[in-house]
């Protein structure tokens, strides 16, 4: 059976300078997949490559069909959701807008009423700030908005960007937690870049390391943190 | 008393237009972050549009639809066809656009239609609705219309899926695409709103200043005025601004400085507004590190 999201041979960059050179990956699935690399590597660029913000060659295919040529919000149509670094909510919307935004796309508008009410009881801090503006809101409440806004989406497939950046390790567990139970209970497969390995590791089944844009190995999260080299070169802990 | 009240009753009449104008003014700014010189001049092709429908014989009020559906279209082409090639474009070379637009449709007009002063009909009475001194039918007509615009246009704006994603748009352009807002039509649909919204200000400031190609150039002024004075990007400020505007310049040209000076009110408005408070009234202080 074909993988939900195939790349082969992707190359992306901006302007004339090419950040990701050959990148090869197979995402499964139901499972949760980590990317990881050091800063600069090239992993928010692989996200944004993989839903068309910027520039690529090569090809990626989504539930067997090729994407690679389509406009961002064709992809994003198809059900690939993608919490951007810096998370990329509406910042003079307040909470519910951003959330109604989150289900602009969908046709069945009941349905997407029914499922803001499910995402204020997975965070039942945004109910509380339902109708603040969300740039006025903490950086973890901002997150949250930012999962829950792309999980409005129902999507097949969430490209998760650095959810933990700048946030309190209380509230990265947090959404963590949050990111295991959608991905067991809503069936939603998961690609996180994380700088946290450690976390990340311990979340996902699949892992790739990637360095300088260049894919440098690849294999299941655990064989990824029992490898002592591995560890220490790449991982730093 | 009674010609003062008339005169605030004239330039909210006439403010309420200002208003219109300044309202697309900061719709197209609020998307592009550039001020639309050539708005004005599309509401004045718009104008003629109805003007050439009322003069085959078509009924005032449908050829005033028909004119709305005319501007939504016009606006539309405008930003695709030309607008959209240099969105990415540096600052300047998008002014010059406009500007090259704003002659365009100037000449245009006047090749088609001449620049002979033409007079444009009200569809209100001629005489001054129920017997009040203060008031002229047009004024009355025209405040109404102004008021029925506006709040369709906020309601939209505040309560449609639609409106919703052209705020979106508007505001961050990648975040919208990433729920799957197609945000290049909805620069497009609002650029048609914009020239919706010039093209009944055209339609109700033409019996007054009568028709002609350079009508408009006055009244894009004032606009201008009215935006920064609320705010270029608070559309609240620009609609508050336009009825400040309106009474302002009236009152002044009535009492103060005469009519011949009138238009120099809305110059001393811009240049103090954008050295004391550039913000405007309700507008965002933004500030950038270097």
């Amino acid at each position: 059976m074909a993988s939900l999201l195939e790349v082969d041979g992707l190359y992306a960059g901006y302007g004339p300078t090419e950040v990701i050179h050959d990148l090869s990956l197979r995402i499964e699935e139901g499972t949760i997949t980590t990317l990881l690399g050091a800063n600069g590597a090239g992993k928010t660029t692989t996200l944004r490559a993989l839903c068309k913000m910027i520039r690529t060659r090569g090809s990626i295919r989504f539930e067997g069909e090729a994407i690679d040529q389509l406009a961002t919000e064709d992809i994003v149509r198809r059900g690939v959701a993608h919490v951007p670094d810096g998370r990329g909510t509406f910042g003079s919307l307040t909470t519910e807008e951003n959330l109604r935004l989150g289900g602009y796309t969908r046709r069945d508008r009941r349905a997407a009423a029914a499922d803001q009410e499910r995402m204020y009881d997975y965070f039942p801090r945004l109910r509380e700030r339902r109708q603040q503006q969300a740039g006025t809101m903490s950086g973890g409440e901002q997150q949250m908005l930012a999962i829950a806004r792309a999980l409005m989406l129902r999507p097949r497939l969430l490209l998760m960007d650095e959810p933990s950046f700048g946030l309190a390790p209380l509230i990265v567990r947090e959404i963590f937690s949050i990111m295991k139970t959608i991905n067991e209970n809503d069936r939603v497969t998961i690609l996180l870049v994380e700088q946290n390995a450690a976390m990340a590791l311990k979340l996902a089944s699949q892992a790739y390391l990637i360095e300088t844009g260049r894919l440098v190995l690849a294999g299941e999260a655990a064989a990824f943190s029992n490898d002592e080299a591995v560890r220490r070169s790449y991982l730093g802990y | 008393m009674e010609t003062f009240i008339h005169q605030v009753v004239a330039g909210i009449a006439t403010g309420g237009v200002y208003a219109s104008l300044a309202l697309a003014l900061v719709m197209i700014y609020q998307s592009t972050h550039h001020i639309n010189f050539a708005q004005g001049e599309i509401a004045m092709f718009a104008t003629y549009l109805a003007w050439t429908l009322i003069n085959a014989g078509v009924p005032y009020w449908v050829a005033f639809f028909g004119t709305i559906l005319l501007a939504f279209a016009l606006g539309v082409l405008i930003q695709r066809i030309i607008i959209r090639p240099v969105e990415k474009a540096p600052v300047l070379n998008v002014v010059v656009v406009f500007i090259g637009l704003l002659v365009i449709l100037n000449s245009l007009a006047g090749w088609i239609f001449t620049y002979t002063i033409k007079s444009f009909p009200s569809p209100f009475p001629k005489e001054p609705p129920f017997g009040l001194s203060f008031i002229s039918s047009h004024e009355l007509g025209s405040i109404g219309v102004t008021l029925v615009l506006l709040v369709m246009l906020y309601s939209f704006f505040r309560f449609t899926p639609l409106g919703l994603a052209m705020r979106a748009a508007a505001q961050n352009p990648d975040s919208s695409r990433l729920v799957g807002i197609r945000v290049g039509w909805m620069l497009a649909l609002g650029w048609g709103l914009a020239a919706v919204l010039g093209s009944i200000a055209g339609m109700m400031i033409a019996p007054i200043v009568f028709l002609e190609p350079n009508m408009m150039s006055g009244v894009l002024l004032y606009a201008f005025a009215a935006a920064l004075v609320g705010g270029i990007d608070s559309p609240g400020g620009a609609v508050l601004g336009g009825f400040l505007v309106g009474i302002l310049e009236n009152l002044l040209g009535a009492y103060v400085i005469g009519t011949e000076l009138k238009l120099s009110v809305a110059l001393v408005l811009i240049v103090t507004v954008l050295t004391i408070r550039p913000a405007g009234l309700f507008g965002k202080v933004i500030v950038t590190r270097v």
